[in-house]
């Protein structure tokens, strides 16, 4: 939609970063015109965030160019690239939980006010916090300047971001993976906010592994892989299958084939459920579904319907108030985690940081968190460290979890090897019942089929599982059968053949089959 | 009612407080901007020594043809500057070599109880150097005569006043500056801090070392304001207690100088029913009276600052504030029995009073989220 006789904004020419033992850039060159929104598509690790980091001043490139409109400029540090009016929104948010909006957004750049004492002036709230105002009016973004950042939505924090390289004056804006904390609603809002200020005069980088939005929000697409340019192109000349295969390499399978499903004896059978929140609210009220050896049971449902409480209750995290649960015929109501996981639960948690993985162990001591006590792992109460190498060296190849060494915290690995490593452990034991919650969120597209792929797998196997996603598309395309999940209840059970998304959104929003036949 | 007792016990207190509150300053400093100091005590030991022996040695070498006053302000110059040299070791140690922030100042509470007992050993001791005095109390003019208050609070030596000036200017420095904005950016979220252009370690160097000037102070103030010369150990452990005072305090200078007051407090109590005149049970019990409506009187103060009183708050306030003040004024006309206790209990009470306050009424503070850890650039 540019033309060419526009002078872009922003032209990087043959950056090249390399770190110890990675090249994370090579060569790479790109252009950003005014006005544009271009995004840079890549998988984890393609050399996406190292890029704008140096753009950003963050870090310093090995070789290559940048031009701001035309002219040649050397960016030590990010006070230049502020100079500059370049601005970054990072991934994770940099704003101080314990200071307010206004504090965040004058760190770095304070006003003052009264006598002029260089560092030791008053600190001018009132006049920031009035041209916050101004600004956020300008932009649509309403905002309370005195509101701490604690107290505040992540899409809330968002917007201080946002507001925060604005008000520093930023033309240019690097949005490092903006929509990977939001909510699909929040998703919808943030775009608009995007649209407005391009109309407004700013041009915008958006990096992101997400190749729906990539076609919503684009003027023009960059898509990196292993820290080279593969291409650029607009949403016109382009699909999502395409984009795909640019980013990862070869062909990927956004919708994973399966073979008719195979259901013997039934495994799981929940029987009037009942289960509190911490609130002590009643969340899950009166649950009762089954699910077969060699099935996948889909629950769909906008989160917060109890489904975060359900699959607690049902791995022994949460105590449920009424009703029965029976694995394999025998009724493990209110079981303890250890014995369900003996038993044969498995178990993929919904935040894989916080209830998946000991952030700060390394890879092979994460594969053995539930079997630890056990032969071969440990003797006579001692754990014997070669048979957990040698356990993890092997899951590590039969996994392709990417990783320098066996010995590195999880912590340094990428979202997708995080996952990776929590699939390993907990499909490596003998299990009946897997539970899956949210397998995907925030994969990039290659760590999704392969997660996909491993799911699908355990099936075949005569493994029962139940997957709990808020992503419609990964309910329809994997499940056997689906449960709809709303207020605490399944309003509705189907065969996956039968169901298409409408239907399901229908149930989603409470709605009941009268109602969607009228 | 015992009005005297209560201005010495207070007069008496604020002292006993002062080096405290240097020494959370110190601290407040330092863990503000994401460094733990628990070298504090260290840091005041040194200072205490280096105070003694710059004035001592000025007074000697100068064969005191100088006012003693000059005398004493050398040794406060070197006390002030081997906090700074010793904080910047602290610096060095932990910010650039990354090592860790407890050891290193467990390192130089270690190195400061060596050398100053070796030279106080090989040096000081076998030549008798003796000090040279303490500064004069000056009584501020017009205010000093206010009764009550004009004791307690305007009539004490220079540095009590540089005290509560520090207290002031510290919560103005670090939460109505740049400064301070920029040192507790550091100390909660330094990568964020980073991003905007703030030098994180530059950041972090400068307030450790500036919190090596306040340890400085807090050693100095034990030599130029109460004993005149340099005892072995004479910290005697305030270092942690300022520690424990910052943390009390909710990390701000006005909270530290509060617990300050209340451990300082204690200890004039302890002193003051060593004379042996007092009977135990009537001071307890006005101590407790006291406690009681000082809680009282906290409490309504804070509530109105914070705009968020209530009629039912309010009744409990006043329930306190009534009942320290019947206490108070009562124990004037109950005949006490003349019972003594081992002065180690009665040393004991304050503290335990203490905690009971900071176990129910002060609020669980979080310290800056960053304490602790070096950054890394990445």
């Amino acid at each position: 939609m540019k033309n060419n006789n526009i002078e872009p904004i922003l032209k990087i020419e043959n950056i090249t970063k390399k770190f110890p033992g990675v090249l994370a850039n090579d060569r790479i060159c790109f252009e950003l015109y005014p006005q544009e929104i271009h995004c840079l598509l890549g998988e984890n690790g393609a050399g996406k965030s190292t890029l704008m980091n140096i753009i950003y001043g963050l870090y310093t490139q090995d070789e290559g160019k940048i031009y701001v409109k035309g002219e040649e400029v050397d960016i030590k540090n990010p006070n230049d690239a502020l100079g500059l009016g370049i601005g970054m929104v990072h991934q994770h948010f940099m704003l101080i939980p314990v200071m307010t909006v206004t504090e965040n957004l004058m760190l770095g750049q304070e006003k003052t006010t009264g006598l002029r004492l260089g560092q030791l002036s008053k600190l001018d709230r009132s006049t920031v916090s009035k041209e916050l105002r101004e600004l956020a009016t300008k932009y649509g973004l309403s905002l309370n300047p005195n509101a701490y950042i604690e107290d505040l939505s992540v899409g809330e924090e968002q917007r201080v971001e946002i507001l925060k390289v604005l008000y520093k004056g930023a033309e240019i804006l690097i949005l490092d993976e903006p929509t990977a904390v939001l909510t699909p609603q929040e998703t919808d809002e943030f775009f608009n906010i995007l649209r407005m200020l391009v109309k407004q005069g700013k041009s915008i980088i958006f990096i992101t592994h997400k190749l729906k939005e990539v076609l919503t929000i684009a003027d023009r697409i960059t898509v990196l892989r292993n820290g080279k340019t593969v291409g650029t192109t607009t949403p016109n000349e382009t699909n999502m299958h395409e984009l795909a295969e640019m980013m990862v390499g070869r062909e990927v399978l956004l919708n994973i084939e399966k073979g008719q499903p195979d259901p013997k004896e039934k495994v799981l059978e929940v029987s009037d459920l009942f289960v509190m929140d911490n609130r002590k609210l009643n969340v899950v009220n009166g649950v009762s579904f089954f699910i077969r050896a060699g099935e996948i049971y889909g629950i769909a449902g906008v989160q917060g319907n109890g489904q975060k409480e359900l699959v607690e209750t049902l791995t022994g995290l949460r105590k449920s108030i009424r009703g029965h649960v029976k694995l394999l015929g025998d009724d493990v109501t209110n079981d303890n985690a250890r014995s369900l996981t003996l038993t044969g639960i498995a178990h993929v948690p919904e935040d894989r940081q916080k209830h998946g993985l000991v952030m700060g162990f390394s890879i092979d001591l994460n594969l053995i968190l539930q079997t630890y006590f056990q032969s071969p792992f440990s003797k006579f109460g001692f754990i014997n460290l070669d048979s957990i190498q040698e356990n993890a060296t092997q899951l590590v190849k039969k996994f392709d979890i990417r990783t320098p060494s066996i010995n590195t915290p999880v912590m340094n690995l990428s979202g997708g090897n995080q996952q990776k490593v929590i699939i390993a452990r907990e499909l490596n034991r003998p299990i009946h019942l897997l539970v899956v919650n949210q397998p995907t969120r925030g994969l990039d597209v290659g760590s999704i089929e392969f997660i996909h792929r491993q799911i699908v797998d355990a099936r075949d196997k005569g493994v029962a599982v139940l997957l709990v996603s808020a992503e419609l598309d990964e309910i329809l395309s994997l499940s056997d059968r689906i449960g709809v999940m709303f207020n605490g209840k399944i309003v509705s059970e189907m065969n996956s053949s039968e169901a298409d998304k409408t239907t399901l959104g229908y149930y989603m929003a409470g709605l009941t089959r009268e109602k969607i036949v009228t | 009612m015992e009005i005297n007792l209560i201005i010495g016990l207070s007069t008496l207190a604020i002292i006993k407080a002062a080096p405290l509150v240097f020494g959370a300053l110190c601290g407040l400093l330092g863990e503000r901007s994401g460094v733990i100091n628990i070298g504090i005590e260290g840091m005041m030991l040194i200072s205490a020594f280096t105070t003694f022996l710059g004035s001592a040695l000025f007074n000697q070498w100068t064969g005191g043809i100088f006012p003693t006053n000059l005398s004493l302000l050398v040794g406060l110059f070197c006390g002030i500057t081997s906090g700074a040299l010793i904080a910047a070791l602290h610096a060095v140690l932990s910010i650039h070599y990354k090592i860790d922030q407890v050891i290193s100042g467990t390192v130089i509470n270690l190195l400061a109880v060596g050398l100053t007992n070796y030279i106080a050993n090989v040096y000081i001791d076998p030549t008798h150097l003796s000090g040279v005095g303490v500064f004069p109390t000056i009584p501020i003019p017009i205010l000093s005569d206010i009764p009550i208050i004009g004791p307690i609070l305007f009539s004490h030596q220079p540095m009590i006043y540089l005290m509560f000036i520090m207290v002031i200017f510290m919560q103005y420095l670090v939460f109505h500056t740049p400064m301070g904005l920029r040192m507790r950016s550091v100390g909660e979220h330094p990568r964020s801090a980073d991003t905007v252009g703030i030098d994180v370690n530059k950041t972090r160097y400068v307030n450790v070392i500036l919190g090596g000037v306040f340890a400085g102070l807090g050693g100095a103030i034990m030599v130029l304001e109460s004993v005149g010369r340099f005892q072995k150990l004479m910290t005697s452990g305030r270092g942690f207690i300022a520690l424990a005072a910052l943390i009390f305090g909710g990390w701000t200078s006005t909270g530290a100088l509060g617990s300050a007051l209340l451990f300082g407090f204690s200890e004039a109590l302890g002193v003051r029913l060593q004379f042996g005149d007092l009977n135990h049970v009537k001071v307890i019990v006005i101590v407790s009276g006291l406690v009681i409506l000082g809680l009282g009187i906290f409490l309504l103060i804070k509530k109105i600052i914070e705009k968020e009183i209530s009629i039912k708050k309010f009744i409990s306030i006043s329930i306190l504030i009534v009942l320290g003040s019947i206490i108070m004024i009562g124990s004037n006309y109950v005949k006490f029995p003349t019972f003594s206790i081992p002065i180690e209990f009665l040393g004991l009470l304050p503290y335990l009073l203490t905690i009971f306050v900071l176990a129910g009424f002060v609020r669980r503070a979080k310290g800056p989220a960053a304490a602790g850890i070096p950054y890394e650039k990445q």
